[in-house]
């Protein structure tokens, strides 16, 4: 590398910096979504009588089978004949959240399933409702076994946000094809910089995640392992 | 008028006939134990009571509300019974402090202060008083069941219902568990036991209830039916168990 692609490259670095902050907020949008319809259709699935959760299943079947890049194209563009003015950030964030769901929603339904059908009898034997049980005893629990496949989710959605570019959306793979476009010296030390981007967010949201899972560890399951008590 | 009564009741699971039939009534302040062989229904017989299991037929009472009626709110008779489970089925994410007051707080919407305060009496009164902070993996199962008795008890049940209370603890600490049992049977609770402790049967029961294959075979006070039971079937089944399990406890 020349002088001068040295300072291209280090000139790129906070354009990619920019883009990688798209990734950030995509990825935060995703996740939030992904959770919350993900735990929603768990719980259908567990706990809701027939026709609703086979449509739980069929959901999740949807959104597990189609490929994310054509899923993105299905909802850009479909999302775009109803209404005008939706933005290639906001499908991308409903694409790939609806996608995490999907995922998300089989690691709950296997924790939810994990806690067992004792805790929901105990807590109803006291005289809670079902969604209070849910509430204050089954999610807490099936929360914190989900720690570990979640954190695999984590590192797959986070990565999966660079497809984003595929509908437009100026994030930092997109950044650094235009910066490799402008200066072809730089495509391969500007895609290392971006692998070792999203490297470091591996690592950093991993950790956070290892952190969050000793934060609330259940005293005396130490020993034990995760899972029933038994 | 009687606290609990049960009358025909019924329930099957696909082409099994679990209960047939089943109607006994409680006084209050009674205490009766329910025994009889395996998969004969006997779990299932208490979970109908309250509902957690939902019976095919047959009508429930309690102190003169109906159970079974589908116009009565569960929610509110299910806090009025207590329920004690073979494996504790303590709520493993909290604390024994919290297992008791979580019922007190979401269930009977009382205050933080006043739920921690019912709390620990009822803890003290099982004699886990210096157990408050533990979760249940760090509880011996007798300490584990005696908390789950004081979650029952903090509700200020109308009605104990316990479901093999002893059967999953180590010999060595059944008897710490049937002690607070008895205390409670002599301060005047009202429970429904299932339980081959015989020794306990003899002692705190007024009344013993033999099932088999869904049906009450013979119910009466332990001296007759330990004497002088009606029905053959009865003397062979007490015979067998109090063998297998001795007069301890
Ligand atoms: N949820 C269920 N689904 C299907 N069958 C069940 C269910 N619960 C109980 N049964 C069946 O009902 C029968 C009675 O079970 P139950 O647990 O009431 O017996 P039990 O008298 O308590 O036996 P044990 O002494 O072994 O506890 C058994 O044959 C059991 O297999
Ligand atoms: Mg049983």
């Amino acid at each position: 590398m020349t002088a001068v692609d040295w300072q291209n490259l280090v000139q790129g670095i906070p354009s990619l910096l920019r883009g990688l902050l798209v990734n950030l907020e995509i990825l935060f949008g995703l996740i939030a979504l992904g959770f919350a319809v993900g735990i929603l259709i768990a719980l259908i699935q567990v706990y809701s009588p027939r026709p609703l959760s086979a449509l739980a299943v069929g959901y999740e079947w949807f959104f597990r089978g189609v490929p994310e890049m054509v899923l993105l194209m299905l909802i850009y563009f479909g999302l775009r004949q109803f209404r005008v003015g939706i933005t290639p950030f906001i499908a991308a964030v409903i694409a790939l959240g609806l996608r995490s769901s999907a995922y998300q929603s089989q690691i709950f339904r296997g924790a939810i399933q994990a806690v067992g059908r004792r805790q929901m009898m105990a807590a109803l034997s006291v005289g809670m409702t079902r969604l209070q049980a849910i509430r204050h005893v089954i999610l807490p629990q099936a929360l914190r076994l989900s720690i570990p496949p979640w954190s695999n989710e984590f590192s797959s959605v986070l990565k999966d946000t660079t497809l984003a570019s595929a509908i437009g959306v100026i994030e930092v793979f997109k950044k650094a094809r235009f910066i490799m476009g402008r200066n072809y010296a730089l495509a391969l030390p500007i895609f290392m910089v971006v692998a070792l981007f999203f490297l470091f967010l591996t690592y950093a949201g991993n950790w956070a995640l290892g952190a969050l899972e000793r934060r609330y560890r259940i005293p005396g399951f130490e020993a034990k392992g995760a899972g029933e008590r038994f | 008028m009687a606290l609990l009564v049960v009358e025909d009741l019924h329930k099957r699971y696909g082409k099994e006939e679990v209960l047939r039939g089943v109607s006994f009534v409680l006084e209050r302040g009674e205490t009766k134990v329910i025994i009889g062989p395996s998969g004969t229904g006997k779990s299932t017989l208490l979970r109908c009571i309250n509902r957690l299991t939902e019976p095919d037929r047959g009508r429930i009472w309690l102190n003169g509300v109906e159970v079974t009626s589908p116009r009565t709110n569960i929610y509110k008779i299910r806090a009025q019974i207590g329920f004690v489970f073979q494996d504790f089925n303590l709520f493993t994410h909290l604390t024994a402090l919290d297992n008791v007051r979580l019922g007190l707080i979401r269930v009977k919407g009382m205050g933080k202060r006043e739920a921690t305060e019912r709390a620990m009496r009822e803890l003290e009164r099982v004699g886990l008083g210096d157990k408050a902070d533990a979760y249940p993996a760090q509880l011996s199962g007798g300490q584990q069941q005696r908390v789950s008795i004081a979650r029952a008890l903090a509700m200020d049940p109308k009605l104990i219902l316990f479901d093999e209370p002893t059967s999953a603890l180590d010999p060595e600490l059944i008897g710490e568990v049937l002690q607070v049992m008895i205390e409670l049977a002599e301060g005047g609770m009202t429970m429904l036991v299932v339980t081959h402790e015989m020794g306990f049967a003899r002692s705190v029961a007024d009344e013993i209830i033999f099932m088999e294959k869904g049906v009450i075979v013979e119910q009466g006070p332990p001296e007759v039916l330990f004497t002088n039971p009606r029905v053959p079937r009865t003397a062979e089944f007490l015979r067998k168990i109090t063998e297998f399990y001795g007069e301890s406890g």
